[in-house]
């Protein structure tokens, strides 16, 4: 294939990968800008995704759609349970000290990694995607007649990837409207801005950290039952998204939903292209690079404010 | 109405209160003065629920506050406009104000209401309350304590770097709020204000309570106030 097309095609993978990046980078940036917690177990709510995807689709036997349907519903709302649980359980009785809770998560890692490994087990197992037709894409070509339209061999997506993209981009909307018109949505952005003062108000807020930890593991695990028709459930699967999405946190700035679309982006995208011509060794090396040099150059992130 | 009955407490294993008594009642302004470090931030911290206490008890009409949960204090009509204004300084003026409304599921009377006693908020409900003049923030702090339509109303400093027409308005709001009915807490450095204002003062002093006495037995020169202001 030549550049082009190539460049088209690793483009539209980038940005799968983009989009599932910014729904669980955005997970993490809530539960660390409205909590101050930073979940190091954010990845395996999304492997809990997977997981639970899988278990939902298999034990439906009707067609893929009716299964994949099932665990768009079903597995992040079993992920937000787990999360309110650990929150519950663990979190709330360490006071939330920063410190402390990045002790703890790193226990509620492997306890979920092995738990998933006794019960899923150690194979990667594939959930099939609801639909997947195959969408060849044209090309322009300037030849002896001018630019002619023709679909190269091999440069072609799926409807099924579009479906992820479109899917992503609807929920990340969605999160901001939420964020900014709803009344739960004013409690949270006013409980991240100052504790206290939220509490001498009225403000639940050891209530609205519990469901602010299970809402950024409901969408580290909605993203993940994206993924899965395209990447296979895998017990290990969530420390990629974890590394990448703290990448994101950082280079688009704390508790920015801008800033980590935006980071989301451009790390997803770049990890995709960079992975399809060079390797992706390289591509995380880059994207390690670029968190060292935000971190030296502006700490508070791309849209982040500075701390006082 | 609202009573504290041997009130110790601190932040950690840091002791700051020592067995405080204080006793308002609805309709009166109470001024609790004392050096910097004394106390009265922490005695009203203590008050909403903020610190854990390590003894005493803390009342409103004979209901015990000090057993719930933070989050529930304000509920019982407790309005709070905290020393340094804490203002959600992201959040726009209209938006801090609906924090406050739905402390007590106040409707839009009660927003109408004390946005007519700040007209100069009304312009601005849809400004960041961080870009805020500071006397329009302390205005915003204000008006958001009194969407709870609150009984009783504690203020830490309100006046504190305010411009003297600043100061008036936010006079005339303790005045009329005490017209109505609401006991009121008021922590005051400036005696002049102080002697004005309030119905009994109130001194505390390394975090004990001193002595409690009428408004009216004071003047610019008491000993009262060389003892524990310094002035
Ligand atoms: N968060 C905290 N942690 C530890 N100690 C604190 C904390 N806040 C206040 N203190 C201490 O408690 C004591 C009383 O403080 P407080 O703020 O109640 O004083 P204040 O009377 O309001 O003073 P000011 O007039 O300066 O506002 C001080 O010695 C202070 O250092
Ligand atoms: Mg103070």
């Amino acid at each position: 294939m030549e550049f082009g097309p190539h460049l088209l095609l690793a483009t539209l993978e980038g940005a799968v990968g983009a989009a599932v990046l910014a729904l669980t980078a955005l997970g993490l940036s809530l539960v660390f800008g409205v909590m101050r917690v930073v979940n190091v177990a954010h990845g395996e709510f999304y492997m809990l995704g997977a997981v639970v995807a899988w278990f939902v689709a298999s034990a439906m036997s009707a067609h893929p759609a009716f299964g994949f349907m099932a665990a768009v519903l079903i597995a992040p709302a079993m992920a937000g349970l787990v999360a309110i649980l650990a929150d519950r359980l663990v979190l709330k009785r360490l006071h939330y000290d920063p410190e402390a809770t990045i002790v703890a998560t790193i226990g509620i890692l492997y306890i979920m990694q092995q738990t998933a490994l006794m019960t899923f087990g150690p194979e990667a197992r594939p959930v099939a995607p609801p639909f997947n037709t195959r969408i060849p894409l044209p090309w322009l070509e300037y030849g002896e007649n001018g630019f002619n339209l023709f679909y190269p061999w091999g440069l072609s997506t799926t409807s099924y990837k579009l479906f992820v993209i479109a899917a992503a981009a609807v929920i990340l909307v969605s999160f901001a409207l939420f964020l900014s018109r709803s009344r739960f949505g004013l409690i949270m952005r006013a409980t991240q801005l100052d504790r206290e003062t939220a509490l001498t108000f009225g403000i639940p807020v050891e209530r609205v950290y519990s469901l602010v930890f299970g809402l950024g593991a409901a969408l580290a695990a909605f993203a993940a039952v994206l993924i899965v028709p395209i990447q296979q459930a895998h017990y290990l699967m969530g420390a990629d998204p974890l590394l990448l999405s703290f990448i994101v946190v950082i280079i688009g700035g704390l508790g920015s939903l801008r800033g980590t679309v935006v980071a989301a982006l451009l790390i997803g995208m770049s990890d995709g292209i960079i992975s399809v011509f060079f390797s992706p060794t390289l591509a995380k090396i880059l994207a390690t690079l670029l968190v060292a040099l935000v971190l030296v150059f502006r700490p508070q992130g791309l849209y982040g404010k500075k701390r006082a | 109405m609202l009573k504290l009955e041997g009130v110790s407490t601190g932040y950690g294993p840091v002791q700051v209160l020592y067995g405080v008594d204080l006793e308002v009642q609805r309709g009166e302004v109470l001024c609790l003065l004392g050096r910097n470090g004394a106390g009265k931030t922490t005695t009203l911290k203590a008050i909403m629920g903020l610190l854990a206490l390590h003894a005493g008890a803390i009342s409103l009409n004979g209901h015990d506050l000090s057993a719930l949960p933070a989050h529930d204090v304000p509920k019982q009509g407790i309005g709070y406009v905290p020393q340094g204004r804490r203002l959600f300084a992201e959040l726009t003026v209209a938006e801090n104000i609906d924090i406050g409304l739905m402390t007590r599921n106040k409707g839009p009377a009660t927003r109408d209401r004390v946005l007519e006693m700040f007209p100069r908020l009304r312009e601005r409900l849809a400004q960041r309350a961080e870009t805020l003049s500071g006397g329009e923030q302390q205005m915003l702090a204000t008006a958001r304590a009194l969407c709870l339509e609150p009984s009783v109303l504690l203020l830490d400093e309100p006046t504190e770097g305010l411009q003297p027409s600043m100061i008036r308005l936010i006079r005339e709001t303790v005045e009329a709020m005490r017209r109505e009915g609401v006991a009121i807490v008021l922590v005051e450095q400036r005696i002049e204000a102080v002697l004005t204002l309030s119905d009994r003062v109130a001194f505390i002093e390394n975090g004990r309570s001193r002595e409690v006495v009428d408004t009216k037995t004071l003047d610019r020169t008491s000993a009262l106030f060389k003892k524990y202001v310094g002035v």
